[in-house]
């Protein structure tokens, strides 16, 4: 008993790290963009990190192809946009920066996460 | 480049090989490709030669409609999918809960010995249960595994853990039931938990659905506003076209009974109209030649035509949709904390329900596995990170929408929260609390001259006013004008600067001026001084007529206060809010306007420059300050208020520099937009207070941390009910927004 205990407090601190590894370690890779881009809303955002020149029109296409609600709405909410994404059916954005800096945007209850980084 | 949109009018796949066809004789696109099912076609096409236009050109060629541009379904279209996700998630609920019922009537203590033998065989539930498991819980499994790819997690991640540990450990003690016995665990599965947490959940999600779609009713409302034909004079003839083909400059006919397609000025006839959905103004309004008509109100009375000075997004209610939608996007400073806890949440809850696990195998009694087990699932369910997310959302949703419906826009989530803070209320004077346009308010018969009537002496004055192009003298006419007067002709006409003016109406000469004019032309007022103070203090302008040396009497000439300043006034005083009054006007004239409207704090002779400085001496105070004014002139001013309300019209000027802007102009409306933002903020941190607080009490409780002192746990299925009830709850919250009265 003991030894089972011992084994399971070794896997639950292991699978503590882990998550928080997981969850918290992960790093995204940024795309630069320069028209153009399409988001594809599937479990997160892919691409999560689109980098926009500053002043320059930019179409962002989101694409919802995850049927689970919490996708349902997309917020970026220093450029005071909320849409809802019909499943499947592309959304476009319409987007010219007017200041450099990172712009998080999420879903609508604020899980999921994906960041526009504007540049010079 | 490539590029997908959704085709409209598609019904079978021979129409796949129409579009294609037609998109590929586009020259500059290399592939087109569609799809019946998802109804949208696939094109990569090189920008430099392909543009929307082209695309939209060669599906509608081929018989069908590109939704390009903006790509978004109408809000009909919207409807229909919610209503079939809907109805599938209802019957995934009825599946679940019905599966689910019979598993727990042949399961369930002191239930389960009235059920038929078979529903108490263990594969009997391990069957029932399956399809429970992975079709109607099918949706938190692929949400799940998506979210992992991209290193995230959900709600869903947390109820598909919970519930496959439950499904995973019944399924042994169904296979392996003497191993269990072994450990000395009494081999019972649990598949009632996992089924019936899958279907309540399901039920949870099923009513949040319906209640959030309640949230955005005020977009559609305005949506649903707008025309979708209009009658336009083509050639001299009058034909219906589809709303997206008006042009500016068309003239559009507008009959009894009909909506208004687009906004315009009146060009013939006259009408009375109903602008109530646009403004909140309830009675209708009297229109004729020059007047300005605006799109989707709706017309009563009378035939007219216009002709269309804004059409498509530039329209008023184009604007105001764009306005309430932005709103809705932006978010409240109240929700930064949230938004922060909400972000760590799931993998927070994740780790809690290891080291739950963890701990009460260790540590915790006879069957310690169990216990692990239950309430390591108890914590991953009852976990609510979605009542969270929509605390603040669903009510700035409701609150901004509400304020719409009666002519309040709100800018953004922001101003609302700020105005619920607001102390004092500053109020621009001309053209805020006065219609900035001069009226007559006293006419005053000498009793000694032999002018009969008022009518008579206003019927002089305007006549010899007719050529004067002083702002008062038109007052005169119009007031003339109202009471159908006929003016008389002026022969030698002569405006005298600083004076008045003069002219020879049936060879007599009449002068009609100030005080000054009198003195110079000896006529005495003597007898008439003290009605002429009396009128000035009250902060009119007095002229007087006379003829041959006689007064013949005195009229009085004012910026008129608005209808609705006093009551606005007093409302604001209601909710004990400071009332200040700016002005360029003179002391006097402002006091006295100040005293019939009950404001004590005035500050006059203010010029227009001045006014932001105005604003910061009384944020200077420490009060927050809301600033009312017409938004094109008071810019600086309502930009430098915390608060800045433009009276407008919804020019983009006024929309632009004002948070809030009350289209409806009228000045109850301020105290209404106070109202609002203060009930908003209740329902926010209402909400907020909910949503921290059943998760900050249920976490731990579910953790089994009341179990050493009263030994409470949770069990998993009332940390479904608690967990489907919170998020609804706070919707439902949100909702009852909508019924309180502002």
């Amino acid at each position: 008993m003991v030894s089972s205990n011992l084994i399971v407090i070794i896997a639950g601190f292991t699978g503590i790290i882990f998550t928080y590894w997981f969850f918290f370690m992960k790093q995204d890779t940024e795309v630069i963009v320069t028209d153009a881009v399409d988001i594809t809303v599937e479990g997160g955002y892919s691409p999560a990190s689109i980098v926009l020149q500053k002043d320059k029109m930019t179409k962002i296409t989101f694409l919802r192809k995850d049927p689970s609600p919490c996708l349902e709405e997309v917020v970026l909410s220093d450029f005071n946009i909320r849409k809802t994404l019909p499943l499947n059916q592309p959304v476009t954005i319409e987007l010219t920066p007017r200041k450099t800096g990172e712009f998080p945007f999420s879903c609508g209850m604020n899980m999921f996460h994906g960041k526009i980084i504007v540049k010079d | 480049m490539k590029k997908t949109f959704p085709i409209k009018g598609m019904h079978c796949a021979s129409c796949v090989g129409r579009i294609e066809k037609s998109l590929k004789k586009v020259s500059g696109i290399s592939t087109a490709t569609v799809n019946l099912a998802t109804e949208q076609a696939t094109v990569e096409y090189d920008p430099a030669r392909v543009h929307d236009e082209h695309l939209s050109e060669a599906v509608s060629g081929a018989g069908y409609q590109a939704v390009l541009g903006g790509t978004e379904l109408s809000s009909d279209q919207q409807q229909l999918e919610r209503t079939k996700e809907l109805q599938y998630l209802g019957r995934m609920v009825a599946m679940s809960l019905t599966l689910g019922g019979l598993i727990l009537w042949g399961s369930f203590p002191g239930l389960m010995e009235t059920a038929p033998l078979f529903l108490r065989q263990f594969w009997v539930q391990l069957i029932l249960a399956t399809p429970v498991q992975f079709w109607a819980g099918w949706g938190f499994y692929r949400a799940t595994i998506s979210a992992l790819k991209h290193r995230s997690a959900n709600m869903d991640t947390l109820v598909a853990i919970g519930t496959t540990m439950a499904f995973g450990y019944s399924t042994a003690v169904v296979f392996l039931p003497n191993l269990f016995k072994q450990l000395g665990i009494d081999p019972m599965p649990y598949f009632d938990v996992s089924t019936i947490i899958i279907g309540l959940i399901l039920l949870g999600r099923y009513f949040e659905a319906k209640a959030k779609a309640g949230t955005s009713e005020a977009i559609k409302k305005l949506m649903s506003l707008q025309a979708k034909t209009a009658r336009v004079v083509r050639a001299g003839k009058e034909v219906d076209i589809p709303i997206d083909q008006v042009a500016i400059g068309d003239i559009i006919r507008v009959r009894p009974g009909e909506k208004i397609p687009v906004d315009g000025v009146v060009s013939e006839g006259e009408s009375s109209i109903d602008e109530s959905m646009v403004t909140g103004e309830s009675l209708p309004v009297e229109k004729t030649v020059g007047d300005t008509v605006v799109g989707s109100t709706i017309n009563k009375t009378g035939s007219f035509l216009f002709r269309a000075t804004k059409v498509g997004s530039e329209t008023m209610l184009a604007r105001i949709i764009k306005l309430v939608q932005e709103a809705q996007g932006s978010k409240a400073p109240i929700q930064r904390l949230a938004d922060l806890v909400s972000s760590y949440f799931v993998p927070v809850v994740i780790m809690l329900a290891i080291a739950t696990f963890v701990v009460w195998y260790v540590v915790g009694p006879s069957p310690a596995l169990l216990y692990a087990l239950l309430n390591a699932i108890a914590v991953l369910i009852i976990a609510c990170p979605c009542a969270m997310g929509l605390a603040t959302p669903t009510a700035i949703m409701v609150g901004t929408g509400k304020g719409a419906e009666h002519g309040v826009l709100i800018k953004d989530a922001k101003s609302l929260e700020t105005a619920h803070k607001v102390k004092t209320v500053i109020f621009d004077k001309t053209g805020t609390l006065t219609k900035g346009k001069p009226e007559v308010t006293d006419v005053i018969v000498n009793q000694e001259s032999r002018i009969k009537n008022q009518e008579a002496l206003l019927q002089l004055a305007a006549s010899i006013e007719k050529g004067s192009e002083h702002s008062l003298a038109e007052a005169i006419v119009k007031a003339a004008e109202e009471k159908k007067l006929t003016l008389s002709t002026v022969t030698t006409f002569k405006a005298i600067p600083g004076h008045g003016v003069e002219g020879i109406i049936d060879d007599k000469r009449i002068v009609f001026g100030n005080r000054r004019f009198m003195e110079k032309e000896h006529i005495t007022i003597a007898n008439a001084s003290a009605q002429i103070e009396s009128l000035e203090n009250d902060g009119k302008t007095v002229m007087m007529l006379g003829a041959e040396k006689t007064l013949l009497g005195i009229i009085a000439v004012a910026d008129v206060v608005k209808e609705s300043a006093i009551d606005g006034l007093n409302a604001l005083k209601k909710l004990g809010v400071e009332v200040a009054m700016i002005t360029g006007d003179n002391t006097r004239t402002a006091n006295a306007i100040g005293k019939r409207l009950g404001i004590a704090r005035v500050l006059a002779e203010v010029l227009p420059d001045q006014k932001e400085a105005e604003v910061r001496k009384i944020q200077a105070e420490g009060k927050v300050v809301a600033m009312v004014g017409d938004g094109i002139n008071d810019a600086p001013a309502l930009a430098a208020a915390d608060v800045g309300i433009a009276m407008g019209s919804g020019t983009d000027v006024a929309i632009e520099a004002a948070d809030i802007t009350l289209i409806n102009q009228d000045l109850r409306s301020v105290a209404m937009a106070i109202t609002l933002s203060k009930q908003t903020m209740r329902t926010i941190k209402q909400n907020l207070f909910w949503a921290f607080g059943y998760n900050i009490i249920l976490i731990p409780v579910a953790m089994g941390i009341l179990y050493p002192f009263f030994e409470i746990l949770l069990n998993p299925i009332l940390a479904s009910v608690a967990m489907a009830s919170s998020s609804v709850s706070v919707v439902t919250n949100s909702l009852l927004l909508k019924r309180k009265s502002i």
